[in-house]
């Protein structure tokens, strides 16, 4: 502990060290998704798309599962957005800080908090047995936009926020309500942004596990109503993959699920970067 | 000034998209208000919920615009749910005790209760006392055994479990499994751990065991169909289906699907061992 | 008179908006009472039928016995998020520096989305990739079944890095520059301008970040139900297989009912006080810049 090295050597050590570090994780990410997309890919066939699942998952294909992933977050998106940039619009334009902007503020960023099982437990309780609606993809689509929602308001926000004062003042000085503003000013101007948020639920969405088995149940069929219980991929692959059924279709439904989610993140990436650009 | 007017050509693809959703939207919600397809729901244990799925599956296929869900939950959960009339069918791989027996019910098949090893473990035969001891924490090292000297990593199924509470009244009795016991919820999950762990032992449906692990003798019997029909290997549980009362309608055709001979071929090219017996 | 009249149903045109906003604006916060207000429902009279002292201090979590004591679930919780965050958050810390520091422009632009598809990963795709190699290798090489905190740590250590980089970077990039100039004027090298200059001026957004990571990690549950074996006995080595507060309910919520349903939420009450303690600390240590 008594060397005092030479502050050049420190320096190369700690650059090696911190590469490493980089390096590491760059690797784990790659090694992971390419494990996954290499024993997944070659499963997921025509048949493995448009088929559902038959002998518990082992046969067959993951229809019901796409369905039901979609449906929920399409209930979830539906919910989620409107009130999430309501919000948004309500905190940026119309009043100034006050307790009850932080008491919303504290409320959402709570909410961006709360661990998904505890979403998984509120949903049960609230959803499928208070409100009567059972096992269901309106149970899984309620619960998850709870569960975006601080995502959309934080996005939205920030979105709005970055529309120019002239925009507005524009507006205004033309004759335009605050509501016409809105409509035909401020939401064009923030949607890259807002999208932007839509497109981060729709993937927090399609990952989500423990709350949606608790919530949209786990039966295989194909639902056939927003009141049918429904798997979607994620649960299905987590079904798959702790019970050893098949590990061929547990590979191909989450690589199918690391591609969706890489094509969301690129399309946000691409959404940011038009914001970012339109941005003045 | 002039972006405004280039706003115009989004705020139309924006409402477009928009319309879009709630079309789809609407759509989802015409097919739930027509909800004419008649459907039943059987929940309840996990030993059974495969062999069912196969059930509901011929059956949906013989009888097209029907829907069976079959869910999970665990024999406790499936008998809770015919109870309150939350499922229609309640599955339960346990017999049924002290209140449930109000509830009515019929063995759909018999299943073997199979103990596991990994199938490079060189035991292959064990006494019920045995089995005991090791669940109870009392041997944990499979040297006791005559095996290899390495400790014995052991696997129970969850507390609601039915094929544990029959494993607990079959082979414990009064002593408990040890908490240290690592717990899974689905026979699959055990068998996928205990093939992949040498010194692993679990237990399990017998219809379930594969070449991914081994079933060792109990007192020197094999554990096979035929053993458990003859009645020499003695663990083994009923596979129930429940109803709150007398069974009608869609939930007694479907049941007596599963009591045909239809349906015990099929549960007995499963592994299982159908009798049909209305107790 | 008529310009009168068209002047208030222009206002009153205004007010209505407004209102929708402001019930819109309502939702995150009844959200969160009713989440609250129902987990606390169903989970409180579990809790003073046990006692508070026995359920959190309990040993013993047996429902078929009726005996609820989460401490060993407790210790699994504060194990496996120490275990996350001794070997996460250094690797972490690396990384926001790497990208802040060292990285060229071009580089950064790469590696900034890779850790960001990092985060959408669903967690059960690391639990199961955790099942295939880092269980085996800890049970061929360390010993123990290989279901253990350990496998349970260096998942959750992968899956908070995200949270970590991130938000660290955003906080040594969000520093003037006028303080790694000044630094170099005086003659420092790269690395003791950031040891000694930038990483203690971003010390609160660091711990901020650090802080949202162990939240992520408490709260997580998929990825480790899969590796982490599911024992109730209390630990005693990192290599013994173990509960978290979150792995608890995730296993036995699909089948519970009555008492044991309701210990279950009583657990979500724990877990919520835990995580909203961690957030306010966070919020804290943000706003302290």
């Amino acid at each position: 502990m008594g060397i005092r090295l030479n502050p050049k050597t420190t320096q190369k050590i700690a650059k090696a060290v911190i590469w490493s570090a980089a390096i590491l994780v760059l690797f784990l990410l790659f090694s992971i998704i390419i494990y996954i997309l290499s024993k997944g890919i070659p499963h997921i066939t025509w048949q493995f798309l448009t088929q559902i699942p038959s002998d518990m998952g082992r046969s067959g294909g993951i229809l019901s599962t796409i369905v039901g992933t979609l449906s929920v977050t399409l209930v979830a998106i539906i919910v989620a957005t409107p009130l999430g940039v309501g919000t948004a619009f309500y905190l940026t334009e119309y009043t100034r800080e006050s307790t009850i902007t932080k008491i919303i503020r504290f409320s959402a960023e709570s909410l961006a908090g709360i661990p998904s099982i505890v979403y998984g437990l509120f949903g049960f309780i609230f959803f499928v047995i208070y409100l009567k609606l059972g096992w269901s993809i309106l149970s899984g689509g309620l619960t998850l936009a709870v569960m975006i929602l601080p995502t959309i308001i934080r996005t939205s926000e920030e979105a709005i926020r970055t529309v120019p004062p002239m925009y507005r003042e524009v507006s205004f000085s033309l004759g335009g309500t605050k509501w016409q503003t809105m409509i035909k000013v401020l939401i064009p101007s923030a949607l890259p942004g807002i999208a932007t948020g839509i497109i981060l639920g729709i993937g927090r969405c399609v990952a989500e596990t423990a709350a949606v088995i608790l919530t949209a149940g786990s039966a295989l069929q194909m639902p056939t109503s927003l009141f049918s219980p429904a798997r979607t991929m994620a649960v299905h692959f987590y079904i798959l993959a702790s019970e050893g059924i098949s590990l061929e279709k547990a590979f191909a439904t989450s690589a199918l699920l690391i591609i969706l989610i890489l094509l969301i993140n690129i399309g946000a990436n691409l959404l940011v970067n038009k914001f970012v650009a339109k941005g003045h | 000034m002039k972006n405004y007017k280039a706003k115009y050509p989004i705020n139309l693809r924006f409402s477009f998209i928009f319309c879009l959703i709630i079309l789809l939207f609407t759509f989802t919600l015409s097919t739930g208000c027509s909800r004419n397809s008649a459907g039943i729901i059987v929940a309840g244990s996990t030993s059974v919920q495969p062999f069912a799925e196969v059930l509901a599956e011929e059956y949906m296929i013989l009888h097209p615009g029907v829907t069976i869900d079959i869910q999970g939950g665990g024999s406790a959960a499936g008998i809770m749910a015919t109870e309150s009339g939350t499922t229609d069918i309640g599955m339960s791989s346990r017999t049924l005790t002290g209140d449930e027996t109000s509830l009515w019910s019929v063995e759909i098949a018999r299943d073997g209760l199979a103990i596991v090893v990994n199938p490079k473990n060189p035991i292959i035969n064990l006494t019920l006392e045995q089995v005991c001891d090791i669940y109870s924490g009392k041997v944990s090292n499979w040297s006791a055994l005559g095996g290899e000297k390495s400790e014995i990593h052991v696997f129970t199924r969850e507390d609601g479990s039915g094929t544990r509470s029959s494993f607990e009244s079959l082979v414990m009795g009064k002593t408990e499994i040890m908490p240290e016991a690592m717990v899974e919820n689905s026979n699959g999950a055990i068998r996928q751990l205990v093939g992949d762990d040498p010194n692993a032992i679990g237990y399990i449906s017998l219809g379930l065991v594969d070449k991914d692990v081994k079933a060792v003798e109990l007192n020197g019997i094999a554990a096979t169909r035929e053993h458990v029909i003859d009645g020499t290997y003695n663990l083994s549980r009923p596979f129930l289906f429940l109803t709150l009362k007398e069974p009608t309608g869609l939930v007694k055709d479907f049941i007596d699907f599963t009591l045909s001979d239809q349906g015990k071929q099929i549960l007995n090219d499963q592994g299982l061992i159908a009798t049909g017996v209305n107790p | 008179m008529l310009q009168g009249l068209i002047h208030k149903m222009k206002r009153l045109g205004e007010r209505f908006p407004q209102s929708l906003f402001f019930i819109m604006a309502l939702s995150a916060l009844s959200a969160l009472a009713l989440i609250t207000i129902f987990i606390f429902i169903e989970g409180i009279p579990l809790i003073v039928k046990v006692g508070f002292f026995n359920f959190i201090f309990g040993m013993k979590w047996a429902p078929s016995l009726g005996q609820y004591g989460i401490f060993p679930m407790i210790v699994g919780t504060v194990l496996v998020t120490l275990g996350a965050i001794i070997l996460g958050v250094p690797i972490a810390l690396c990384c926001s520096i790497f990208l802040a520091e060292f990285a060229p422009r071009k580089l950064s632009n790469l590696v900034r989305p890779a850790i960001q598809l990092l985060a959408g990963i669903p967690s059960v795709v690391f639990g199961f990739w955790g099942l295939i190699f880092i269980v085996p290798a800890i049970r061929n090489y360390l010993g123990g079944p290989g279901l253990s905190i350990l496998a349970g740590s260096i998942i959750l250590a992968i899956m908070i890095l995200p949270t970590v980089i991130s938000i660290s970077e955003v906080s040594l990039l969000a520093l003037s520059p006028l303080l790694k100039e000044g630094a170099f004027a005086l003659g420092a090298t790269h690395w003791q301008t950031i040891r000694s200059v930038l990483l203690p001026a971003a010390k609160s957004g660091i711990l901020a970040s650090i802080i949202l990571g162990i939240g992520r990690a408490v709260g997580e549950t998929m990825a480790v139900i899969m590796v982490l074996g599911n024992a109730v006995a209390l630990p005693s080595s990192i290599l013994d297989p173990a509960r978290t507060l979150t792995t608890n309910i995730g296993i036995e919520m699909g089948y519970a009912s009555g008492d044991h349903q309701q210990a279950l939420f009583a657990t979500g009450i724990v877990l919520l006080v835990i995580i909203m303690l961690l957030n306010s600390i966070a919020q804290y240590a943000i706003r302290r810049k």
